[in-house]
């Protein structure tokens, strides 16, 4: 179901934004892209902080702007995390967290104060002042505040990018149980592959301020027509659930559409639905099945497509594992030796798998 | 010690810095937030015009003042044509002198506290359904704070200070338009320097405690 329908034109001296999206009204939605993309100023025009003349957005039904209608921002039942906490310094933090809930009618409160803050895990910081707190702190007050308003949408402006990696660590897991326990769609503006790996759902692409692509996260992430200069960082993620833990090697089996894997085991419980990340450069490619290799996870696949990568010496191949796309990241040399071509069955070996989540 | 006159002069003084400062706060506020928020290209002006009385002699002001409040100004015109006489030499005429003569020291303060507050917390607020003007009490206001604490003291102790502008305008009417400076003054034309010193020294202690009040209660906001 596309719930959330923007169309957005811009045009400043040196940037410009151009988008015509259909996004759905549930799950984690990922605008990704580089500084510069255009992510946060559709974000912007999405909650109505940035007037885009001449735009159209539609949010579940009602419309909150069009040729004749431009619905204030506090008219809109959004809810809006910025890259900083931005807590008012005069108000504690229950305060801070009632300053929405307050001016919400008290029909239309769906998520209580107490929900709020127990899924955020800030109880011991009600009492205390926004200069107390760390910045994962106030970033957590800070999604509660936006909570507590009961939003029919959550837009997330690089919530993490102002922290540190333990600070970040701190707040995905409170991100996951929001995206497992509340019915609220999110966009999430995020130039981090690891947090999109992580909770997206659906990923829409941006580069100059278009989007590139839009689609659920697994099959945009394996299209090779893309120039998602991903680098290092190109992959696909994988939803599976934990089938089996091997006690004596510390392992885990993670059985998805496609086959299954072997992962470090984390202390994940059996039958949890978790992510896996593969990276491409992770994943080689070869024409029979090696038996003397370390490689624990070799996967019976199918060749799809084939296409240069940004560096000449580079190949990318998306093969086809059960139903399941995979992208390898071989050279251009290894790929003629084989003779790599569309339909050819091949093994793919795939050397570290990393669960995300 | 002080005679009824002095004690006349100085209730005089309080009551104008008292009006004065209560109506800058009110003319003041929109004026220092259109100064801090516009992008027009009259910002440049406007602030230039707000700030002219710091430079200028009071004399001037209070020469223009009278030529536009008098029988034949525009502003006297206006208040014939009301019924309400004209304003030269009368408390309210002293009152309306006193708000162009302080509106720097009331709208520069407010509008570098509206400046230091910035974009964000509005935004915040408006995310969290605030109006405009809702969001003008609940952030805006307790955010300035320090700035309007600061633009009090100072319109009130300047209002306090004035002696051009009031002589021109207001001239010397006992109980009407004679303040403590004027008073002052007249002290020391008549060879009264006893009764000087005791007016002199009494504004010497009460402006050096109400800018040590302002400095120690309120350390943030010392720019002007």
């Amino acid at each position: 179901m596309n719930a959330i329908q923007a169309r957005f034109k811009l045009d400043y001296a040196g940037f410009s934004l151009d988008v015509d999206l259909q996004l759905p009204g549930r799950g984690v939605t990922a605008l990704f892209g580089h500084s510069g993309s255009g992510k946060t100023t559709l974000l912007r025009a999405i909650a109505g902080l940035e007037k885009v003349p001449g735009g159209f957005l539609e949010v579940n039904g009602t419309v909150w702007q069009d040729a004749t209608t431009f619905l204030p921002v506090h008219k809109r039942p959004l809810g809006y995390v910025f890259q900083e906490a931005s807590l008012f310094p005069h108000l504690s933090i229950r305060r801070n967290l009632e300053y929405g809930m307050r001016r919400v009618s008290a029909g239309s409160r769906q998520v209580s104060l107490d929900q709020a803050v127990a899924l955020l895990g800030i109880d011991p910081l009600l009492d205390r002042m926004p200069d107390k707190l760390s910045g994962g702190e106030k970033q957590r007050v800070a999604i509660a505040r936006a909570l507590a308003t009961s939003p029919r949408i959550l837009l997330m402006d690089e919530p993490l990018a102002a922290l540190d990696l333990k600070r970040k660590n701190e707040i995905l897991p409170f991100l996951e149980r929001l995206h497992d326990e509340l019915d609220i769609p999110v966009l999430y503006v995020s130039h981090a592959p690891d947090e999109v790996a992580r909770l997206a759902d659906h990923l829409v692409v941006m580069e100059q301020g278009r989007a590139l692509a839009s689609g659920p996260l697994g099959e945009t992430l394996a299209r090779l027509d893309l120039p998602i200069r991903l680098g290092e960082d190109a992959g696909v993620v994988l939803e599976g659930t934990i089938a089996e833990l091997d006690a004596e090697w510390h392992l885990a089996r993670v059985d998805f559409a496609g086959g299954s894997l072997w992962v470090r085991d984390s202390g994940v419980p059996l039958g949890q639905h978790v992510r896996v990340r593969i990276l491409a450069r992770d994943i080689s490619i070869a024409r029979v099945a090696q038996s003397d290799s370390s490689i624990l996870n070799v996967l019976p696949t199918t060749i799809e497509q084939l296409t240069d990568d940004t560096h000449p010496a580079l190949a990318l191949v998306r093969l086809n594992a059960g139903g399941v796309p995979l992208v390898a990241r071989i050279t251009r040399r290894s790929a003629a030796r084989l003779a790599l071509c569309p339909g050819l069955n091949v093994w793919a070996q795939i050397k570290a798998v990393a669960l995300v989540g | 010690m002080l005679s009824d006159t002095d004690w006349s002069a100085i209730r005089l003084t309080f009551e104008l810095a008292s009006i004065t400062t209560l109506l800058l706060l009110v003319i003041g506020t929109p004026i220092a937030w259109w100064l801090a928020r516009t992008r027009s290209a009259w910002k440049g002006a406007i602030g230039a015009v707000v700030a002219l009385p710091i430079v200028l002699p009071p004399t001037v002001i209070g020469f223009y003042l009278l030529v536009a409040m008098g029988p034949n100004g525009p502003v006297g015109q206006l208040t014939q044509s009301l019924g309400l006489g004209v304003l030269p030499f009368t408390f309210a005429g002293l009152v309306v002198a006193s708000v162009f003569y302080s509106l720097p020291f009331v709208v520069q303060p407010i509008q570098n506290a509206f400046e230091a507050i910035g974009e964000r917390p509005l935004e915040v607020a408006a995310t969290l359904r605030a109006s405009p003007f809702d969001t003008f009490y609940s952030v805006v206001l307790p955010l300035a704070r320090p700035g309007y604490l600061t633009a009090t003291v100072l319109g009130f102790a300047h209002t306090v200070g004035e002696f051009g502008v009031v002589l021109m305008i207001g001239g010397n009417i006992p109980d009407k338009t004679r303040v403590v400076s004027v008073q002052i003054y007249d002290h020391v034309e008549a060879m009264e320097y006893a009764q000087a010193h005791w007016l002199a020294a009494g504004m010497v202690a009460f402006s050096f405690l109400i800018l040590l009040a302002l400095y120690t209660l309120n350390p943030t906001g010392r720019r002007t």
